[in-house]
C-alpha cells in the first residue's frame, strides 16, 4: 500500500486536487458560505472582545447557549401563539420571538463572562472555560428535559430566491446564488462583518477599543472609561455569538442537538487569530475553514476520479471528518508568530484610584 | 448534601501534610494564622460550593419535574432525586466500590490538568489524549490478549500512557516552537483524536464480520478486580500516582521549576530556566496522566472500544484540578466527589427520572460559585483567599500572544 502511495507522481496529484477545488468550488459554495456562518460570528465576537482587550474562551458556550434558547423559545411561543402560516423566507413571529430570546440568552451570558474577568477580574480563560462547562451541562439537561415531550419545532429561516437574471449570468452567477440564496441571518454576517471592519477602523467607538486594548492606562488618562467600554463590547460580542448560535438551530436546522456546536466557537477563535484581529480578516479565515469543512462532507458523496479518486478511497474517511481541525492547528502554528494580539489582550484592568 | 462532609475532612488534611500553593519545599511553620485560613478556605469554600449546587440543582429538578408531568409540581421531588443519587454512590460497598470505580480517571485526569496549571499552562486536551491512551491500550491489550497477566497488563497500560503522551507532546511542541496557545491547539486535537480512533476501530482493529465496528476484548490484559466486581488496580495506580506527582512537583529540581515557571515565567527565565523545554516536558507528562486515564478505563472497565468512547472525564478533570486548586492530594477527595455523582447519575435517572445530565449542572455551579465566592467575600472585606491557582493566571498572559522566549 505504502508503496503505491509513494509511487504517485505528486505533481500530477496537485494538479488533480486544484482540478477537483475547481469541479466542486461552485457547486458547493453556498454551502461552504452556510458551514462558514457560524464560525464568521464566533470569530467577529472574538475581535470585538479582544481587540478591547477581554479574551473570550466562552464563544463556544455562548453560541450553544444561544442555539438552544431560540430553539426552545419559538417553541413555546408556537404553543402560545397558536401555529402561524409562514411569512415571506418562513418568518413567523415565532421565530422572531425565538431569535430576540437567543440574543438576550447570549448577552446574557457575556455579562457573565464580562462580570467575572472585568468586575471580579477572574482569570479570562478560566471564566470562559466554566461558561463553556455550564453551557454544556444546562443546555444538555434540558434539552433532554424537553425532547422527552417530544415537541413541535417551530420551524426555520427560509433561504432568500435571488432574481434569475443575476444568478443565470454566466461564470459569475454562481457567485450571486451563494452570497443571495441564503437564509437571513448568513446574509447578514457579511453585512455584519464589513459594518464592523469600517466601525473598528474608522469610527470614534473603533479608535477608543483598539486604544483600550492597546494601552488602557493611557486610554484612561485621556478619558475614555476603560470599564465600561470593555463591558459594552463584551456585550456586543455576545450579540455576533448569539447570531451563530441561532444560525444553528434556527436557520441551518429546525433543531438542536446537545453539544451541537462541536467546536465552532473554538475554530471561530482560530479564525479570528488567522484573521488578524480585523473582521475582514476573520471572515476570510472563516471561509477557509469551512471550506475544509465541506471538503470533508463533500468527499463523501462527491469523490474525485482518477489517481486522485484512489488516494481518497484509499484513506480512512476520519482523514477528512478532521480536516478542518488538522488545517486550524497547522495554519495557527505557522501563521501565529505574525499575528499580534492586542497587547492588553487578557490582562484585567485595575483602576489607579480604586487600587 | 452528597459527599461534602467527607470531602471536607479529606481535603483538610491535603494542605496541611502537603506544601501550600506556591510554599518553598522546607516551609515548616504548618500551622501559622496564614496556614489555618489557608485550610478553612479549602474546606470550607468546597462545601458551601457543594451545598449551593445542591440547592440550585433542585430548582433543575423542579423545572424537570415540571414540563415531564405538566405543570403538577411535587415538592419532595428534589428530595427524591438526591436520595437516589446518594443511594447509587456511597450507601453500600458495591455503590462505594462504583464510586470509586468512577473517580479512578478523574484522578488521572485532574493530575493532568494540576500538573499543567502548576507551570502556568491550560491543557483541556485531556479529552483528546484520554482517547489516545484508549487506543494505545486497546491496540497492545488486544495483541497480548492471550500472553500471561504481568506481561499483558504492564505493556498494555505503558502502551495507552506513551500513546496519551504523545498526544500532549504536540500542543507543548506547538507552543514552544511557534507560540500558539495550547487552548486552542487542545481543544483542536480533541477532535482530532476523536478521528483518529474511530479511523483505528473501524479499520485494522475492527473485529471481522461485526455488524458495528468495535475491537476485541483485551483478554489477559485487563486490570485485575482487587475489591468487589468492579474494583480495578487502576485505582492503586492513580493513588500511586498522586504520591509520585506530589513528590515530583515538590521534592525535585524539575518540580520546582515547573512551579517557578508557572508562578513568574520572568523569573523563572532570569534564572536560567528553559521555558521551551518545561513547556514540552510538562504537556507531555500532563498527556501521559491523561493517556493513563483512558488506558485504566479500557483495561479496567469496558476491555474494548467502538468507534466513539464515551466519556466526559476530560472535561471533569478540569472542574475535579480547579476545586483541588491544583494540589495533588486535594484532588483525592475532589475526584472521589465528582467520582460519586457520576455513579450516583445512573440510579437517579432511573428512580427519580432525573436526567443524568443534572450532574453536569451541579459541576457547573461547583465551579461558579468556587471561582465568584472568594472575590466576593474579599470585597465584602473579608480575607478571602484566591481558590483559582495562583499558577493560572499566568495562563491568559500568554494566550495567543508572546511567542515563548527561549
Amino acid at each position: 500500500m505504502d508503496t503505491f502511495l509513494y509511487s504517485l507522481p505528486i505533481i500530477g496529484l496537485l494538479f488533480q486536487v486544484v482540478g477537483y477545488l475547481i469541479a466542486i468550488i461552485p457547486t458547493s459554495a453556498p454551502i461552504i458560505l452556510r458551514a462558514a456562518t457560524p464560525l464568521g460570528f464566533g470569530a467577529l465576537c472574538g475581535v470585538v472582545c479582544e481587540r478591547s482587550g477581554i479574551v473570550n474562551i466562552g464563544i463556544e458556550g455562548t453560541m450553544l447557549t444561544a442555539a438552544f434558547t431560540g430553539w426552545v423559545v419559538a417553541i413555546a411561543a408556537v404553543a402560545v401563539l397558536g401555529p402561524m402560516g409562514p411569512g415571506p423566507l418562513g418568518v413567523t413571529p415565532a421565530l422572531i420571538i425565538g431569535l430576540v430570546a437567543a440574543l438576550l440568552s447570549a448577552v446574557g451570558v457575556s455579562l457573565l463572562h464580562a462580570w467575572l474577568s472585568i468586575s471580579l477580574r477572574t482569570d479570562q480563560i478560566i471564566s470562559g472555560t466554566i461558561i463553556n462547562i455550564a453551557a454544556f451541562g444546562i443546555t444538555g439537561y434540558l434539552n433532554n428535559v424537553i425532547s422527552a415531550a417530544s415537541p413541535t419545532s417551530a420551524g426555520q429561516f427560509g433561504k432568500i430566491t435571488p432574481p434569475a437574471e443575476l444568478t443565470t449570468l454566466p461564470v459569475v452567477g454562481w457567485l450571486f446564488t451563494t452570497i443571495l440564496n441564503q437564509g437571513p441571518i448568513t446574509i447578514s454576517l457579511l453585512v455584519c462583518a464589513v459594518v464592523l471592519q469600517v466601525l473598528l477602523f474608522r469610527s470614534r467607538w473603533g479608535l477608543r477599543t483598539r486604544a483600550v486594548g492597546e494601552h488602557p492606562k493611557a486610554a484612561e488618562t485621556v478619558g475614555i472609561d476603560v470599564i465600561r467600554l470593555r463591558y459594552r463590547n463584551v456585550l456586543i460580542g455576545g450579540v455576533f455569538a448569539g447570531l451563530g448560535g441561532a444560525f444553528l438551530s434556527m436557520e441551518l436546522s429546525n433543531s438542536f442537538q446537545a453539544g451541537g456546536t462541536a467546536g465552532r466557537g473554538f475554530i471561530a477563535l482560530a479564525a479570528m487569530i488567522v484573521g488578524r484581529w480585523t473582521p475582514l480578516g476573520a471572515l476570510g479565515a472563516a471561509l477557509l475553514f469551512s471550506l475544509f469543512l465541506t471538503i470533508g462532507q463533500t468527499i463523501g458523496f462527491d469523490p474525485p476520479t482518477g489517481q486522485l479518486g484512489d488516494v481518497v478511497a484509499a484513506l480512512p474517511t476520519q482523514v477528512f471528518t478532521a480536516l478542518p481541525y488538522i488545517v486550524t492547528i497547522i495554519v495557527l502554528a505557522g501563521l501565529i508568530g505574525r499575528s499580534t494580539p492586542p497587547a492588553a489582550d487578557g490582562r484585567p484592568y485595575e483602576r489607579e484610584a480604586t487600587a | 448534601m452528597t459527599a461534602g462532609p467527607d470531602r471536607g475532612k479529606d481535603s483538610g488534611t491535603g494542605p496541611g501534610k502537603g506544601a501550600g500553593p506556591g510554599a518553598g519545599p522546607r516551609r515548616t511553620a504548618w500551622m501559622s494564622r496564614e496556614r489555618l485560613l489557608q485550610i478553612r478556605t479549602a474546606v470550607v469554600l468546597p462545601i458551601v460550593a457543594v451545598l449551593l449546587a445542591v440547592v440550585v440543582g433542585s430548582l433543575f429538578i423542579y423545572a424537570a419535574d415540571l414540563i415531564a408531568n405538566k405543570g403538577a409540581l411535587d415538592l419532595g421531588k428534589p428530595l427524591s432525586a438526591y436520595a437516589a443519587l446518594v443511594k447509587g454512590s456511597v450507601l453500600g460497598f458495591s455503590p462505594i466500590v462504583t464510586t470509586l470505580v468512577a473517580a479512578t480517571p478523574l484522578v488521572f485526569g485532574g493530575l493532568a490538568v494540576a500538573l499543567g496549571f502548576k507551570a502556568g499552562l491550560f491543557n483541556i486536551g485531556v479529552q483528546g489524549q484520554l482517547l489516545m491512551g484508549v487506543l494505545g491500550s486497546v491496540a497492545v491489550g488486544v495483541a497480548l490478549a492471550d500472553q500471561p497477566v504481568f506481561v499483558a497488563v504492564p505493556l498494555a497500560f505503558l502502551a495507552g500512557t506513551l500513546a496519551g503522551a504523545a498526544m500532549g507532546f504536540v500542543p507543548g511542541f506547538l507552543k514552544a516552537v511557534s507560540g500558539a496557545h495550547e487552548v486552542v491547539t487542545t481543544i483542536m486535537l480533541n477532535y482530532v483524536a476523536l478521528n483518529i480512533l474511530a479511523a483505528f476501530v473501524a479499520g485494522p482493529l475492527r473485529v471481522p464480520k461485526a455488524p458495528a465496528p468495535v475491537t476485541f476484548e483485551v483478554g489477559h490484559a485487563a486490570l485485575p478486580i482487587f475489591l468487589g466486581k468492579t474494583g480495578h488496580v487502576g485505582i492503586l495506580i492513580a493513588v500511586l500516582l498522586v504520591v509520585v506527582v506530589w513528590w515530583l512537583l515538590y521534592r525535585t529540581t524539575l518540580g520546582f521549576e515547573i512551579r517557578t515557571a508557572g508562578a513568574n515565567p520572568d523569573a523563572a527565565r532570569y534564572a536560567g530556566m528553559r521555558p521551551r523545554r518545561l513547556i514540552m516536558l510538562t504537556m507531555t507528562m500532563s498527556g501521559a496522566l491523561a493517556g493513563m486515564a483512558g488506558a485504566g478505563e479500557l483495561l479496567g472497565v469496558t476491555h474494548q472500544t467502538q468507534t466513539s468512547f464515551a466519556t466526559s472525564v476530560g472535561f471533569d478533570a478540569i472542574a475535579v484540578a480547579l476545586l483541588a486548586r491544583s494540589n495533588p492530594i486535594a484532588i483525592i477527595p475532589a475526584a472521589i466527589l465528582f467520582g460519586a455523582m457520576r455513579a450516583g447519575a445512573g440510579q437517579m435517572q432511573i428512580e427519580a427520572r432525573t436526567p443524568r445530565e443534572l450532574v453536569d449542572v451541579l459541576q457547573a455551579v461547583i465551579l461558579l460559585v468556587l471561582v465568584v465566592l472568594p472575590v466576593i467575600a474579599r470585597a465584602l472585606g473579608g480575607r478571602g483567599a484566591r481558590v483559582v491557582p495562583e499558577e493560572a493566571q499566568t495562563i491568559t498572559k500568554s494566550y495567543a500572544s508572546e511567542s515563548v522566549p527561549s
